[in-house]
C-alpha cells in the first residue's frame, strides 16, 4: 500500500505555512530566517517530487536539481549579507534592523 | 536535440553570458587606476549586446530547445530597453563610484549578470527558464545593494531585499508547483492547453494565488511593496536606479509570460486581482509619497504608485492592455534614469543629495539639471506635452476600453494627488532659496554623465513625437 498524493501535499503545505510563519513571528536571529526560506524552498521540492512520481512525468524532478542548486546559491549570497550586517552594526537581531523605516 | 539553430536563436544571451565572464576576469589583471577600462569594455559589451537582439530579430516568434526559450518581439522591446537603461547606469555611475572609493570591477560584472539573468526571464517558455531568470537577476541585485561594504543602511537595505525577494521566489514557485500538479506539464504553452481539461481545478487556482502574490512581489503593488522604500533608501544611488529600472521591465515579461502565455484561460480569476492590487498601489504609493522627507524615498512610493498603472494596463487581459502595460514600463524606466541622474550629477564626495531640501534653490545654483529634473518630475506627474502624458493616456483608454471604467477614475483621481509631490520638487527647486549653510555642488560634472543626461532628459520631450511608433511596436509583440 502506498502513501497517497493528498497526504504529500498536504505535507508540503504544511511545511511552507511553517515556513512563513517563520520568517514572520521570528524576531530575534536573521540566520532563522534564511532557514526558513531553505525550509520553504524543500516544501516546494516534496510538492514536485510528489506531483512528478504520481504524474509519471520526470520534469518535475528536474525542476528540483535546479531549485536545490539555486538553494545554494541563494543561502551563500544570504549568509555574505548576514556577515557584512554583523561586522556593520554588531548584531543580526531581526528586532534592531530598524533604521530604515517609513 | 539541440542543433546550431537552438543556439542561433539564444545567440545574444550566450554572448552577454560569455562576455561578463570575461569582463570578471579581465578586471581581475589590471591595476585600480586602469580601472575606467573596464568601465569602457562594460559599456561597449552591452552596445554590442544591443546590436546582436536587434541584429538577429527573427521576424516572427522562434522558439529554442523545445520551447524552453521564446524569441519573440515582445522580449526583445524589454531586452533593448534593459539594456539602454543598463548603459545609462554604467555612465552615470561612474563618478559617483569614483567618489566613494566603490568604482570597483563587481559592480560591471554583477550588473551584466543581472541583465542576463532579466533577458533570459523575459524569454522564458517554461517554469524552469522563468525561474532561473528569476534568479539569476535577483541574485546579483542583493550583492549590487549591498555593494557600499562600509554603510549599515546599505547592509540593512540588502538583507531586507534578500528575505523579501526569497520569499517572492518561495511563493512563486510554491504556486508553480501547484500549476504544474494540476497540469502536469512545465511548458507554457501547455499548461494553456491542458487548463481547461485538468482534473483538479482548485489546485490550479490555488495556484494562481501564489503566482499572483509572487508577481505583486516583484513589481512592488501594494500590499507586497514594503521592502521597495527601504531599498531605495538603504542602496547605493547608482543601485536604486537600476533597482527602480529593470525589476519593473522584467516584471512585465514575468506578469505577461505566467498569466497570460501559462494561465490566460483563467483571466476571468486574475484580472480583479490585478484591478484590486492596481487600486491599492496608486491610493498608498501616492499618498505616503506626499510623506516622504528624502527624495529617493519618496521615488520609491512614486513607483509604487506607477506599478499601479502598469497593473492597469494588465487587468485588462486583452493585447491592447499588455501592451499599454509594455509601453509604459518602457517609458517609466527611461524617466526614473533622468530623476536618479539629476542626483547622481549632483552628489560628490561626502554629501549624497538625497534629500528633497538639498535642490533647494537648485535652479539658481545649476539651472541645467534643475531643468532636468524638472522634466522628470512634470513626465511622472503625467503633464503633456511630455512622454510620462501619453503612457498615461495609452493605459487609462485601455483600462476604459476593458469595462473598468472605476479603475481608471480612482487613477486619475489619485494621479492628481500625485501631482502634489512631484511639483512639490518643482516648487523647491524654482522658488525656494538656498540654505545659507548649502553644500556648494560639484565643482564640474563629468562630460560623459552631463551629455546622456541631457539626451535622456530631452528625450522625454522629443519621445511624445514618436509614441505613435512605439506603442504600434509594442502592440505588433502582442499580435493586436
Amino acid at each position: 500500500m502506498s502513501i497517497p498524493l493528498s497526504w504529500y501535499v498536504v505535507f508540503a503545505t504544511v511545511l511552507f505555512c511553517i515556513s512563513i510563519a517563520g520568517i514572520f513571528i521570528n524576531r530575534k536571529n536573521v540566520i532563522v530566517l534564511l532557514m526558513c526560506i531553505e525550509l520553504m524552498l524543500l516544501a516546494v521540492n516534496t510538492n514536485f517530487v510528489a506531483f512528478s512520481r504520481f504524474l509519471a512525468n520526470p520534469a518535475g524532478q528536474v525542476f528540483v536539481f535546479f531549485i536545490l542548486t539555486v538553494a545554494a546559491a541563494e543561502s551563500a549570497i544570504g549568509l555574505a549579507i548576514v556577515v557584512l550586517m554583523f561586522r556593520n552594526r554588531r548584531t543580526i537581531n531581526v528586532d534592531e534592523i530598524d533604521t530604515l523605516r517609513y | 536535440m539541440i542543433s546550431l539553430n537552438d543556439l542561433l536563436v539564444l545567440l545574444p544571451e550566450l554572448y552577454l553570458t560569455a562576455a561578463a565572464c570575461l569582463v570578471l576576469l579581465f578586471d581581475v589583471f589590471i591595476n585600480d587606476d586602469q580601472r575606467d577600462a573596464t568601465h569602457w569594455v562594460g559599456i561597449i559589451v552591452m552596445l554590442v549586446a544591443i546590436f546582436l537582439v536587434i541584429h538577429g530579430q527573427p521576424p516572427q516568434t522562434v522558439t529554442a530547445f523545445g520551447g524552453m526559450f521564446v524569441r519573440d518581439h515582445m522580449a526583445e522591446i524589454l531586452k533593448v530597453t534593459v539594456l539602454i537603461a543598463t548603459i545609462l547606469m554604467f555612465v552615470m555611475a561612474r563618478p559617483w563610484l569614483k567618489d566613494r572609493k566603490l568604482f570597483i570591477g563587481e559592480f560591471y560584472s554583477l550588473s551584466m549578470f543581472s541583465v542576463l539573468g532579466v533577458m533570459l526571464l523575459v524569454s522564458a517558455g517554461s517554469l524552469i527558464t522563468l525561474y532561473l531568470g528569476l534568479e539569476l537577476f535577483s541574485l546579483p541585485a542583493f550583492a549590487l545593494v549591498a555593494l557600499n561594504r562600509e554603510s549599515k543602511l546599505s547592509s540593512e537595505a540588502a538583507i531586507k531585499f534578500f528575505v523579501l525577494g526569497a520569499l517572492a521566489s518561495g511563493l512563486l514557485l510554491f504556486g508553480m508547483s501547484l500549476i504544474y500538479g494540476a497540469t502536469g506539464t512545465l511548458d507554457l504553452h501547455r499548461i494553456f492547453a491542458s487548463v481547461g481539461t485538468t482534473p483538479h481545478p482548485h489546485l490550479l487556482q490555488f495556484g494562481l494565488v501564489f503566482l499572483v502574490v509572487g508577481i505583486g512581489f516583484e513589481f512592488g503593488a501594494v500590499p507586497f511593496h514594503m521592502w521597495l522604500p527601504d531599498v531605495y533608501e538603504g542602496a547605493p544611488t547608482p543601485v536604486a536606479m537600476y533597482i527602480s529600472a529593470v525589476p519593473k521591465l522584467a516584471a512585465v515579461g514575468l506578469a505577461y509570460r505566467l498569466l497570460q502565455v501559462g494561465l490566460g484561460p483563467l483571466a476571468g480569476d486574475w484580472h480583479m486581482m490585478l484591478a484590486i492590487m492596481a487600486a491599492l498601489s496608486l491610493a498608498v504609493g501616492n499618498v505616503v509619497a506626499i510623506a516622504q522627507a528624502n527624495f529617493k524615498r519618496m521615488l520609491a512610493y512614486s513607483t509604487i504608485s506607477h506599478m499601479g498603472f502598469v497593473f492597469l494596463g494588465l487587468a485588462n487581459p486583452t493585447p491592447e492592455g499588455y501592451a499599454s502595460a509594455l509601453f509604459y514600463a518602457v517609458c517609466f524606466a527611461l524617466m526614473e534614469t533622468v530623476a536618479f541622474g539629476v542626483i547622481l550629477a549632483l552628489a560628490r564626495k561626502g554629501f549624497e543629495c538625497e534629500m528633497i531640501d538639498d535642490l533647494k534653490g537648485l535652479n539658481r545654483r545649476s539651472p541645467w539639471f534643475a531643468g532636468m529634473m524638472a522634466i522628470a518630475m512634470f513626465s511622472l506627474a503625467g503633464i503633456p506635452p511630455l512622454w510620462g502624458f501619453a503612457a498615461k493616456v495609452l493605459v487609462l483608454k485601455s483600462a476604459i476600453d476593458g469595462g473598468m471604467l472605476w479603475l481608471a477614475i480612482v487613477a486619475i483621481i489619485f494621479s492628481i494627488v500625485g501631482l502634489f509631490y512631484y511639483l512639490r520638487v518643482v516648487k523647491v527647486m524654482y522658488f525656494d532659496a538656498p540654505d545659507e549653510a548649502a553644500e556648494p555642488l560639484a565643482a564640474k560634472t563629468d562630460p560623459a554623465l552631463r551629455w546622456l543626461l541631457s539626451i535622456n532628459g530631452l528625450g522625454l520631450i522629443a519621445m511624445i513625437g514618436f509614441s505613435g511608433v512605439l506603442y504600434a511596436w509594442c502592440q505588433a509583440a502582442f499580435g493586436a
